[in-house]
């Protein structure tokens, strides 16, 4: 479990960086939600904690792929693939994330740093 | 409607037959090609694919395993429209009879005028000019770039990193001026010089020279550039002269109404090829960005499928990116609708900033130079702002 940040430091609306590897993205959503996903998009390097947050979506900032940050699911191109999903939890106010062992779906040209 | 035909399978014609599936549409879909390439991303062909960084597999738009359940028919162009009759004719000699018309035949590169088929002169708008372009940059060789638009500026900044020598001849004072205005794009023209990129403005190519090879670019003012390889980047020209005679009207573009309805009913044209009305600007404009075929794929989709009564959103600005050597570039709105412009975050000079452009009080365009956090915040701003008639 890693530990992100205070929960009262992530307002709604918000979105923060992890510098895990790869990055993560943790998002609080007007709803009230805490979601986390890999921050790096699946099509091209973008940061998608940079994007736009709309409901349970992320839009990607460079070429508005959207994805559902409950499931991973792309819901525009131009990326192809769904980004991974990871497990929050609250403790004690403090937002953690569970990293998924799933294989990431990293673009074309970016590898892991422990790879690298 | 029992059978669409959409013309044109690359961006807008896949993404509106996506649609159309996506709006409930079930009859027969058929998708006619010129290319025989299945639908492929053109953006990465001047940046990563130039640069050998992605290979042609990640530039398929569809995804793995997508099933449209369509008729492909790549390969093979269509060469004239009974727009009342409803039929395609193809180079084949075949025809399709359909209920419903998608044209998305998006645009070529256009060309000068007297290459007198030389070799070593290229343009860039497909998979194959891009495959003959990579093979010739090679390290060391010379690049004349003629055209500082989009295209030229990307290619230019690709061919400098695999180490060609490039200059990158624009009639204008920088290059990108056009859309981004002369001060601003003097920041990317900055960029072009520090990074090695010879440039020569203000300047007009007369004539090609060599025989058999091209070996050099002659300019108004007598300068010769020697060149090994010359790359053509002066715009595009819409792909509708297929369409003469049909009835639809055609001006720089296929004429249609803000849902991308034609004048002939169960006809519709989206994307490059295409000129919608816009309220805000006045008049039919083309736009040619990826985005601008994105959104529209949806709405005239949803034209096509409710006769012409589903009623549009007002059109939102025009949002497109560009990738220069390590550069973001990202630019919404109409530079030419604006009396200001302000850089309102980092500066020119640092190749990271934020200029805003004002009409009066009123933001009409925004221009991000690796922003990428504060430029998504803007463009939001800009596509939810009320849309005023220009
Ligand atoms: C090198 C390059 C880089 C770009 N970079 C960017 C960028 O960074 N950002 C951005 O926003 N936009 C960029 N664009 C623009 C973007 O790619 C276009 O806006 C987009 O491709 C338009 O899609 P389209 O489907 O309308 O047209 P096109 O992609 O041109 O596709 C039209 C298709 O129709 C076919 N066709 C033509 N005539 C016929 C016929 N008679 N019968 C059958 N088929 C026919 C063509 O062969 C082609 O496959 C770039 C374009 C190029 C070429
Ligand atoms: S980098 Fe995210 S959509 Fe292209």
């Amino acid at each position: 479990m890693i530990p992100a940040c205070p929960l009262a430091s992530l307002p709604r609306g918000e979105a923060l960086r992890l510098e895990a590897d790869p990055p993560i993205a943790v998002f609080h959503t007007e709803e009230g939600e805490i979601l986390a996903i890999d921050d790096t998009c699946t099509h091209q390097d973008a940061s998608l904690a940079d994007g736009w947050l709309e409901g349970c979506e992320i839009e990607c900032p460079l070429h508005a792929s959207r994805f559902d940050l409950r499931t991973g699911r792309v819901d525009a191109p131009p990326a192809k693939r769904p980004v991974r999903t990871h497990q929050v939890v609250i403790e004690d106010d403090v937002i953690y994330v569970v990293p998924s062992e799933e294989e990431p779906n990293l673009p074309p040209g970016v590898t892991l740093k422990g790879q690298a | 409607m029992n059978t669409v035909c959409v013309v044109g399978a690359s961006l807008a014609g896949l993404l509106t037959a996506r649609a159309l599936r996506g709006q409930g549409y079930t009859g027969r879909l058929v998708l006619v090609g010129e290319e025989r390439h299945r639908p492929y991303d053109r953006p990465p062909l001047s940046k990563d694919f130039l640069r050998g960084a992605v290979g042609e597999a990640d530039l398929a738009l569809e995804g793995e395993g997508e099933e449209l359940d369509a008729e492909w028919r790549l390969g093979v162009a269509a060469t004239g429209l009974d727009a009342v009759a409803r039929r395609v004719t193809l180079s084949d000699a075949t025809s399709i009879r359909a209920d419903g018309i998608v044209i998305a035949t998006g645009a070529s590169a256009r060309t000068l005028r007297d290459s007198r088929g030389l070799a070593g002169v290229h343009t860039l708008r497909t998979l194959d000019d891009a495959r003959a372009l990579r093979r010739e940059l090679g390290e060391g060789r010379r690049l004349v770039v003629i055209g500082g638009g989009f295209i030229g500026a990307e290619v230019a900044a690709t061919a400098c990193e695999l180490g060609l020598e490039v200059t990158l001849v624009e009639s204008g004072p920088a290059p990108l001026a056009g859309v981004l205005g002369a001060p601003m794009a003097e920041a990317i023209a900055t960029l072009h010089e520090r990074r090695g990129v010879r440039l020569v403005r203000g300047a007009y190519v007369t004539e090609l020279t060599g025989a058999g090879r091209v070996d050099g670019v002659r300019l108004a003012d007598g300068a010769h550039l020697p060149a090994d390889v010359v790359v053509v980047g002066i715009g595009a020209i819409p792909n509708i002269s297929w369409l003469e005679g049909s009835g639809l009207e055609l001006g720089d573009g296929v004429l249609c109404d803000e849902g991308g309805g034609t004048r002939v009913p169960g006809v519709v044209a989206v994307g490059d090829c295409a000129a919608w009305f816009d309220l805000a600007q006045g008049g039919h404009h083309r736009i040619e960005h990826w985005t601008g075929a994105r959104q529209r794929a949806a709405v005239a989709a949803a034209t096509l499928l409710s006769g012409g009564t589903a009623r549009p959103e007002p059109a939102r600005p025009p949002y497109f990116w560009s990738d220069q050597f390590d550069i973001k570039i990202q630019f919404i709105g109409h530079a030419g609708h604006a009396d200001s412009v302000t850089v309102e975050e980092g500066d020119l000079a640092g190749h990271s900033f934020l200029a805003v452009y004002r009409q009066g009080e009123r933001p009409v365009a925004v221009l991000g130079v690796n922003q990428v956090r504060l430029f998504t915040r803007w463009r939001r701003h800009l596509e939810t702002a009320p849309v005023q008639a220009g």
